[in-house]
């Protein structure tokens, strides 16, 4: 599914948080956003879920706008996690994941076994289904953060947008989920933390005070004068000597 | 605690278990009926309901008879309404403004139906040709009406994001509500009632089911009935608002206008319930949590187990309320209270043990 931001802006209160922010992602694709804190990736994922309609600009699902479209049927194709999202509800992580399947159920049509089935998936999909029958309070941050995507994934989207997802997460499970993320063969955006790992990603967008200031594929967008420039970072870009990808190393910050 | 754990494992707990809801419910109604200052047999009640319904024409004492069919089951059968339609109100707002302190009369309804009923008995308002009930009901509509009002105005004032913002909003507007129409009442006893008066608002506030009939059970069921299916069809919905707003908006759920509906349903309900029966507390709030330890808090089971809860509950407390001191009649919400807490204490305590 092809998903497309046509010159968004999104202001609050005055401050201009998006500006002028258009890109496309094409089916498939596994787009990356990078950019220091504060400067709009959440707030352009938000938009990009349906969660924020923007005044200026529009969002386009397979060409259709989005704002045309009904919250379910935007559910059912677009699936969202949040960089934290908590509760105080007793719920064990089967029921959590379980949330997923809303979008396709209603008032009438009931819990099924390929809704199981699915939970199921998406449970092994993160490698939490020993997990299955805990209560949320019981998680640690990243088996939580492993819950939300498992939920996302339960959505079975045709696009799927992950919020730094990996930020709780221990090495391994950082690289099993981002692994995971590039094999589906779904559309993804996900704002990453770590730009070694945003290397990964097909191209990658680089955000700065609300404007995407860079588009491109990560040996182009990647340099060692826009992490000057953007991040206020010196960095040594080094070559791998085992598979040749580029590795950086950050030296000290300008 | 194992009762618990059979009753919140999803692979014990089916649908077979909902045959004893209305078995429950039949008891809990017969024990509001035989149970009094006169007790009656349970078998001059049947034979009552036999002759009332079918006709059947067995021979009973009229008292009796007049007890049970005027008094008695109408009002435990409005207990039960209330009961239910309370904790419904109570889940629906704790899992929407997801705020454990939410309750039924946190939108100002209570407080708009007493500034309602003490116009209407102190200050004459009516004229007579408005019955308690009336004001009671025109004075939550008010403050509910005021409350929205003022949350929609205050919207961007609170932090969070933006369900947060709505829900921090919608409470903080439901205090300064609340507030505003206390004082009012306050106000107007203070100004104009005599000592007797005010001992008879002070007792309607708290609680009070002896005036009722049949015409309020006419209401009240259908309200609390309503209620129930309403919070059946949002179910998921309701689940859905596990982790937030902007969480259940990105699962497909429609925010404002399921949070609008919900809400607004819910107060109606409450309003229906405090206009006629005052202002009875503990149950919206403390039903619910009860029942998420016992049956979890996903609502396809949460909302009929706290609605069979808070209607044998409430006809509980009534008993209690006519029985406990001989010769008196407690307001139901001093019984709903003192029962409610120590019980609700001890769900608490054993339930965290659990794990
Ligand atoms: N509701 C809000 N009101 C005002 N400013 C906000 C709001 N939400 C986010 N911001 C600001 O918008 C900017 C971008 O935020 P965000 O999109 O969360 O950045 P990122 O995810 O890249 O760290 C930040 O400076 C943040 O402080
Ligand atoms: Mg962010």
């Amino acid at each position: 599914m092809r998903l497309a931001a046509e010159r968004i802006d999104w202001t609050i209160h005055g401050h201009k948080l998006l500006d002028d922010v258009s890109l496309v992602v094409e089916p498939g694709e596994t787009f990356g956003l990078i950019g220091p804190n504060g400067s709009g990736k959440t707030t352009l994922l938000r938009v990009l879920a349906g969660l924020r309609k923007p005044k200026i600009g529009r969002v386009l699902v397979d060409g259709l706008p989005m704002n045309r479209m009904r919250r379910r049927d935007i559910a059912q194709s677009i699936s969202f996690v949040e960089q934290q999202a908590e509760t105080l509800d007793r719920i064990e992580v089967r029921e959590a994941v379980a949330l997923g399947r809303t979008p396709f159920l209603s008032p009438l049509r009931s819990w099924s076994d390929q809704d199981d089935a699915i939970v199921s998936q998406a449970l092994d999909d993160v490698g939490m289904h020993h997990l299955a029958g805990r209560l949320w309070h019981t998680l640690s941050g990243g088996e939580r953060q492993r819950v939300h995507i498992a939920r996302a994934l339960a959505q079975q989207p045709r696009v799927l947008l992950l919020d730094e997802p990996t930020n709780h997460l221990d090495i391994r499970h950082q690289l099993s989920i981002l692994q995971l993320v590039r094999q589906l063969p779904v559309t993804v955006v996900i704002a990453l933390h770590d730009l070694n790992q945003a290397m990964d990603c097909d191209r990658i967008g680089v955000m700065d005070a609300g404007r995407l200031v860079d588009i491109g594929t990560p040996r182009q967008v990647l340099t060692a004068e826009r992490l000057r420039r953007t991040f206020g970072v010196h960095v040594d870009i080094l070559d791998d000597p085992i598979d040749h990808s580029r590795i950086m190393r950050f030296r000290n910050a300008v | 605690m194992n009762l618990a754990i059979a009753l919140r494992s999803p692979a014990r707990f089916r649908w077979h278990w909902a045959w004893l809801t209305p078995l429950i419910l039949f008891i809990a109604v017969m024990a509001g009926t035989a149970i009094g200052e006169t007790s009656i047999s349970m078998e001059t009640i049947l034979k009552v309901l036999a002759n009332r319904l079918w006709g059947a024409g067995y021979a009973v004492d009229r008292i009796d008879a007049g007890i049970i069919w005027s008094y008695r089951l109408s009002r435990a059968i409005l207990a039960a309404s209330c009961g239910a339609g309370l904790a419904l109100a109570g889940v629906v707002l704790q899992a929407l403004l997801r705020n454990p302190l939410a309750d039924p009369f946190l939108m100002g309804i209570s407080a708009g139906a007493s500034t309602g009923a003490v116009a209407v008995t102190i200050t004459g308002i009516g004229a007579g040709a408005v019955t308690l009930s009336l004001g009671a009901f025109a004075g939550a509509g008010l403050a509910f009406g005021l409350v929205v009002l003022l949350a929609h105005a205050a919207n961007s004032g609170t932090g969070g994001d933006r369900g947060t913002q709505a829900a921090g909003a919608i409470i903080l507007a439901g205090i300064a509500g609340s507030q505003l129409f206390n004082a009012l009442t306050a106000f107007i006893i203070a100004k104009s009632a005599s000592a007797e008066q005010a001992r008879g608002i002070m007792f309607w506030l708290l609680g009070n089911l002896s005036g009722v009939r049949w015409n309020d059970v006419i209401l009240g069921l259908p309200a609390a009935l309503g209620g129930l299916l309403i919070c059946l069809w949002y179910r998921r919905a309701l689940d859905a608002f596990t982790f937030g707003a902007d969480s259940a908006a990105s699962m497909g759920i429609s925010v404002r206008k399921v949070r609008g509906i919900l809400i607004t349903a819910m107060a109606l309900v409450t309003a229906v319930m405090v206009s006629m029966v005052g202002a009875i507390g503990f149950v919206g709030l403390v039903i619910p949590h009860a029942m998420r330890f016992l049956v979890g808090s996903r609502h396809t089971r949460l909302v009929p187990a706290s609605a069979l809860a808070g209607a044998v509950f409430l006809i509980g407390s009534d008993i209690l309320s006519r029985i406990l001191v001989p010769g008196q009649v407690l307001p139901i919400g001093v019984v709903t209270s003192l029962i409610g807490a120590p019980a609700f204490a001890m769900i608490l305590v054993r339930g965290t043990r659990v794990r």
